[in-house]
């Protein structure tokens, strides 16, 4: 096991850096930021001066040396617009992406599963039909024109739900949240929904096709055969064989249910670090961005590694395997 | 004892698949009787509707499939007509069923204790401590070493043959009136499946249990069974006492199938085969659904054969041309 996560450990750090080359080299072929930042009234000197100041005087492969060496030490450069360090200016935002994307997932596990289960175990009925289609439209429809008619809907025909933004925050095991409230329940509501569509059909249709595979397997039909409850052979016996494919596809997807959360926050005001990085593209913080995407990268290497575990603990035939291994 | 109700007597049972495709006649008026503490063997080429029969029996035929005629009395009471709750109480109490492919009637996920103990506590309202000691009884019933420690492992620790020992040990968890077991030994290698027919065998001997014994192998019967029916696309075609029914064989499937099984004698001849496939269950032949095989076959098999008995009482046979002492 122990060497298992090593050699895990040692790929990450590959792939990290390789993503970084990749990062920076595409962020410096975007555009060069002194067009937006600088007064167009200013003199030359003035702009020698403060691209000298952001070091951008320097060739490509010096930046990305200092960019290296500095993001080793934990700095990953100061944003162009805010004089802030980036990755701070990025983590004080992550708090409320991280509450958006796990209210999210909540509702792709809690409503996904049930349903798909039940559409498994009746595929013939109009419920069981009317969820699959469903699942068709959330697949397929795109999110930002969902969460426009989510606002139209709820906020400016019926007026039931705030159109955007966050509730205020309050301490709950040292995170800034905001669901604690009714006010903050009433303000995730539609962004998280919104978020949770594509992954909840995901959800619904992995359990769909688990449910009416594992359904037809002879041990379930010899758990009826011992006189099992039917309640039982659903709960445990069948959910707990579905399990295993959602949870692994589930923790591998969460890294782009924060990728994607970037139209959501956008589309819903919501402050998260997705509608701090569209501003900043919008300006050209090439710091922020680079950070933002090694955090993301950073971040889809860690679940993975968190998945595989999670994975090892749900089925015991995996667990063997890693101990040899 | 003779007259006492016998512990399941199946009448004319029909059980059809109402597939897209048209009606599959699966079961198609199966009648057999099970005695206590008797074994009867139900053999047949694949598809004739052991399975089936063995579903019917304990309630559990897969959809779109559905007993539509017949009786099953066990110890008296009709089955086809029992509900949903009734029949899971009798399911794993009064009446067990143990499966071929014993890689696969254990739940991967779940450890054998959890199965184990959940089968007792579907019947039973005891603690969990106390359905533990029953399953780690049962697995020394059936000669599992350090049963405590088997109870802890997964499945996937398991070989093919301790698991069809533990599967076994489940069925024998509420000492069940009957027995249903389908081609249970048929996945395991040759040594193996001796032990478990012995011990079967032995542990019907000691606890009184009938059992229903599904394969497609005679020569696994031959031994352990006191009758046999043999099933051919849906029906029963022959049935009687063992040593009748092999060694003086009416129908000529049977007498087909004998022909099939190796014996010392012929031991390096290939094995005979009876020519031709089991007919589309969608599409059935006229009469007696053998003749397209069948080396006896003339007009008369065009008229669906009656049940008869020619030779001798409780030998019974579905044709025309029985196979009658042979010049
Ligand atoms: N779920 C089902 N849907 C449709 N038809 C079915 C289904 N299950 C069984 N049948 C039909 O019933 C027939 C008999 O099947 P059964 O499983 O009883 O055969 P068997 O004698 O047990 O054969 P085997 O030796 O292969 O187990 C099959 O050939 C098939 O046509
Ligand atoms: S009835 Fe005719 S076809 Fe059928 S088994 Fe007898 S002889 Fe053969
Ligand atoms: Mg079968």
């Amino acid at each position: 096991m122990s060497v298992f996560i090593i050699r895990r450990l040692l790929q990450s750090v590959v792939v990290i850096w390789v993503m970084s080359l990749l990062v920076f080299g595409g962020v410096y072929l975007i555009g060069d930021p002194i067009d937006m930042l600088i007064n167009p009234e200013a003199d030359q000197e003035d702009i020698d001066a403060a691209i000298r100041a952001l070091g951008l005087d320097k060739p490509i492969h010096e930046q990305y040396w200092f960019f290296l060496i500095n993001a080793l030490k934990g700095d990953l450069g100061s944003s162009f617009i805010f004089n802030e360090p980036a990755l701070q200016l990025i983590l004080a935002r992550m708090p409320a992406t991280m509450e958006l994307a796990f209210a999210s997932l909540f509702i792709s596990i809690f409503f996904g599963i049930p349903l798909g289960m039940w559409a498994g175990l009746h595929p013939e009925s109009i419920a069981g039909r009317s969820i699959m289609t469903g699942s068709i439209l959330g697949f397929s429809l795109p999110s930002f024109w969902v969460g426009i008619m989510f606002i139209m809907f709820f906020a400016v025909i019926l007026g039931v739900l705030p159109s955007g933004g966050r509730a205020e925050t309050t301490e709950f095991l040292g995170m800034q949240v905001s669901f604690l409230s009714w006010d903050g329940l009433s303000h995730i509501l539609l962004p998280a929904v919104n978020l949770a569509l594509f992954k909840l059909s995901l959800v619904i249709r992995l359990s769909r096709a688990g449910t009416q595979e594992v359904i037809h397997q002879d041990y379930i039909k010899f758990a009826r055969a011992k006189g099992v409850s039917e309640k039982r052979v659903i709960l445990v016996h069948v959910l707990k064989n579905i399990l295993i494919p959602v949870v692994t596809i589930l923790g591998l997807e969460f890294g782009s249910v924060i990728a994607f959360a970037v139209v959501t926050e956008t589309v819903f005001a919501w402050p998260g670090m997705g509608k701090l990085i569209i501003e900043s593209i919008d300006q050209l913080d090439r710091p922020v961005i680079v950070a933002y995407l090694m955090i993301i990268v950073f971040m889809f290497i860690v679940i993975n590694l968190v998945v595989d575990i999670l994975y090892s603990v749900l089925d015991p035939r995996v667990r063997l395997q890693d101990v040899k291994a | 004892m003779e007259d006492e109700t016998p512990t399941l007597a199946v009448e004319d049972l029909k059980t059809h698949f109402f597939t897209k495709l048209g009606v599959a006649e699966a079961v198609n008026g199966v009648s057999f009787t099970v005695k206590k503490g008797e074994v009867v063997g139900l053999v047949g080429e694949s598809g004739s509707g052991k399975s089936v029969t063995g579903f019917s029996i304990i309630g559990l035929v897969d959809h779109p499939g559905r007993v539509v005629e017949g009786k099953i009395l066990f110890k008296g009471e009709d089955l086809a007509q029992a509900d949903d709750d009734r029949m899971r109480s009798l399911r794993g109490r009064r009446i067990a069923m143990i499966f071929q492919d014993p890689m696969m009637t254990l739940n991967p996920v779940l450890r054998i204790d959890t199965q184990m103990i959940e089968a007792v506590q579907a019947h039973e309202q005891v603690s969990e401590k106390e359905a533990r000691e029953t399953a780690r009884d049962a697995l020394v019933q059936v000669g599992i070493p350090s049963p405590d420690e088997r109870l802890k492992s997964y499945p996937h620790q398991f070989s093919g043959g301790m698991r069809q020992r533990v599967a076994i040990a489940t069925a024998l968890l509420h000492k069940p009136d009957l027995i249903i077991a389908d081609e249970p030994t048929t996945a395991l290698d040759v040594t193996i499946q001796g032990q478990i027919l012995h011990e079967v065998q032995k542990l019907c001997r000691e606890t009184g249990m009938s059992l229903i014994w599904i394969t497609h192998d005679l020569s696994v019967v031959a031994g352990l069974a006191d009758r046999i029916c043999v099933m051919y696309a849906g029906q029963i075609v022959e049935r009687g006492e063992i040593s009748d029914v092999l060694d003086h064989p009416l129908h000529p499937y049977t007498n087909g199938l004998i022909g099939s099984v190796p014996s010392h004698n012929r031991r390096g001849q290939p094995l005979a085969q009876i020519p031709g496939m089991t007919p589309s269950l969608l599409n059935l032949p006229e009469g007696c659904a053998f003749h397209p095989r069948c080396p006896r076959a003339d007009g008369a098999c065009f008229v669906q054969p009656q049940v008869t008995e020619p030779a001798k009482l409780g030998h019974e046979v579905r044709c025309v041309h029985p196979h009658l002492e042979q010049a």
